[in-house]
């Protein structure tokens, strides 16, 4: 089932900026972040205009330099990083975050329903249905405390803790955690999708599009749950659909590329600063 | 069997609490059911959809007094057990149930009761960004306060058998107040309320579920003025009396004993809190 997403999307150049410049709105995004890629998907697939501040969270605020080789993968960028903008604009200092003239929102599922109002989006993003929405509702608080709880996790310990600590992880740690996600899978298939096309039933809806960002974070990083899923990866197919394969793609361009970070000069100081923080975030 | 509380509201809704630690997201629904319908009812202009006597048909729990919130007793427990599993297929709590509808998860209830009864605009203003700024505490209070703030229960120990180890204390502590730090420097800031000058749903979440360390013995408002004014705002808002019968059962949940929960309940509520520490 379509979603906004009529037309096809634009060539990357023009696509940066699709609306007013320097006014208007500005959305801070990191695409390796799974709720900046929702919103970044959202937006796009909804045509609403805005200005993709790129902040870099881990060239930014964590890691050291990046090669100067070029990778395959082209990345979005409005100019030089922008993290001091975003940490300007949210106090919070995290991505995503929304700048809207004076106003300034954290929190993705703030920012999306935000932008769902004020740009009235097509109403099955986030029906006026009061019993469809709280579905939504639902699903997107469940998503917190489940999906969200375990999914990252993945990246830090195939990827990022490695990256730092110069070492990988005991095996138990991702078997933990792949445990941990299985249940909420089960959960999330017997529970939330069953048997419809999406999880409110026959169009997309912003909880499909909230766990489906989660979930491609483990695929970045080679932990392939759709695998043995087929249910769930015929959702995946038709939430692609709904959105734009194109959009989609590009909104996971970075994660799909993930193994490229582990070409960054990481300064030593930094590693021993952050293991502690690391190790913590498995927690 | 086990306490289980089902509510029934004139309208025909259920909302399944259960009286025991691990639901305390149940417990506090109700608490905030409670507080939320107290205000609809002292609602000087009633929103739209009301009854044509003119109140606001919503939170007739409110006009129910706690004690009549039919605790399930021995006998009768086995029949409220089986509604409730109809009501929520993965035996949680909270949940609503309204003709065929069920819903689970606090935020999203509070969500559908607040729209549903059309309760008074400032507990979830029309106003986009006054709106925003509910929306991002609601979503930003499930990892930085209710998580660490579950892990400092005092019912904790209860249900386990097992006292809390210090140093997940001390981290639980920790995280709880840098928490405390960002709610008061980002949410909080210099308003009255985290939406602006009136109360909402975010400042309701926040205060039911910062009650729960403060009844455990965690005097997390001392220390903190501002946060403590805040509260104070707060509980005249919804009626400091209201606040106080709300909050009886947390405040006497030291003379919880683990007798008072049924015995499978209790093992449930020990593999799930013993997972998550």
């Amino acid at each position: 089932m379509r979603g906004g997403s009529g037309r096809s999307v634009q060539s990357r150049g023009s696509s940066r900026r699709a609306g007013r410049v320097g006014m208007g709105l500005e959305l801070y995004l990191d695409l390796l972040s799974q709720p900046c890629r929702a919103l970044y998907i959202f937006a796009r697939s909804n045509n609403i205009p805005f200005e993709f501040k790129h902040v870099e969270l881990f060239k930014d605020s964590v890691l050291g330099k990046k090669p100067a080789a070029a990778s395959g993968a082209e990345q979005p960028r409005a100019g030089p990083s922008n993290s001091e903008g975003a940490g300007k604009v949210s106090l919070l200092k995290k991505v995503p975050a929304l700048k809207d003239g004076d106003f300034t929102l954290a929190e993705c599922t703030a920012i999306l329903l935000y932008l769902s109002r004020k740009y009235n989006t097509p109403d099955h993003w986030y029906p006026s249905d009061i019993q469809q929405r709280a579905r939504v509702d639902e699903y997107l608080s469940w998503h917190h405390t489940n999906i969200r709880a375990n999914a990252p996790k993945t990246m830090w310990i195939k990827v990022l803790i490695p990256l730092f600590t110069g070492q990988p992880l005991p095996s138990e740690k991702l078997q933990e955690v792949m445990e941990g996600l299985s249940t909420s899978l089960k959960q999330f298939e017997e529970r939330f999708l069953q048997d419809k096309a999406f999880i409110i039933g026959s169009e997309i809806s912003l909880a499909d599009l909230v766990a489906i960002v989660e979930l491609m974070q483990p695929v970045g990083v080679g932990c392939d749950i759709f695998e043995d899923r087929p249910r769930l990866r015929e959702w995946r197919r038709r939430v692609e659909d709904a959105v734009g394969k194109e959009l989609f793609f590009q909104a996971h361009e970075m994660i799909l590329n993930i193994k490229e970070l582990s070409n960054i000069q990481i300064d030593p100081q930094l590693k021993e600063q952050l293991a502690p923080v690391l190790m913590k975030m498995l927690k | 069997m086990g306490n289980k509380k089902l509510l029934r509201w004139d309208t025909g809704v259920w909302v399944g609490t259960a009286e025991v630690c691990g639901s305390r997201s149940g417990i506090q629904l109700r608490r905030t059911c409670a507080l939320l319908s107290s205000s609809s009812e002292s609602s000087p202009a009633p929103p739209a959809g009301v009854t044509p006597s003119g109140r606001c048909h919503a939170p007739a729990c409110r006009a129910v007094p706690m004690g009549r919130w039919g605790r399930a007793g021995q006998g009768q427990g086995q029949h409220k057990t089986e509604e409730f599993r109809k009501v929520n297929v993965l035996m949680k709590v909270p949940a609503l149930k309204d003709g065929s509808f069920t819903l689970a998860e606090s935020i999203a209830i509070l969500l559908y009761l607040v729209q549903k009864f059309k309760t008074p605009d400032h507990w979830y203003p029309a106003d986009l960004q006054k709106r925003a700024r509910v929306d991002e505490y609601l979503s930003w209070q499930h990892t930085n306060i209710q998580l660490p703030q579950t892990q400092l229960s005092v019912l904790l120990p209860l249900i386990t058998g097992q006292p809390l180890p210090p140093e997940k204390l001390e981290l639980a502590t920790e995280e709880l107040n840098v928490a405390l730090k960002e709610f008061e420097e980002k949410f909080l800031q210099d308003k009255p309320f985290i939406a602006g000058s009136e109360v909402s749903l975010a400042d309701l979440v926040a205060l039911v579920e910062l009650m729960q360390p403060v009844c455990a013995g965690y005097a997390l408002f001392e220390e903190r003025p501002a946060l403590a004014a805040w509260r104070s705002r707060v509980e005249e808002a919804v009626g400091k009396e209201l606040f106080l019968e709300a909050h009886q059962d947390i405040m006497n949940v030291k003379n919880l004993t683990a007798d008072q929960f049924a015995p499978e309940l209790l093992e449930s509520f020990k593999q799930h809190l013993l997972k998550q520490n």
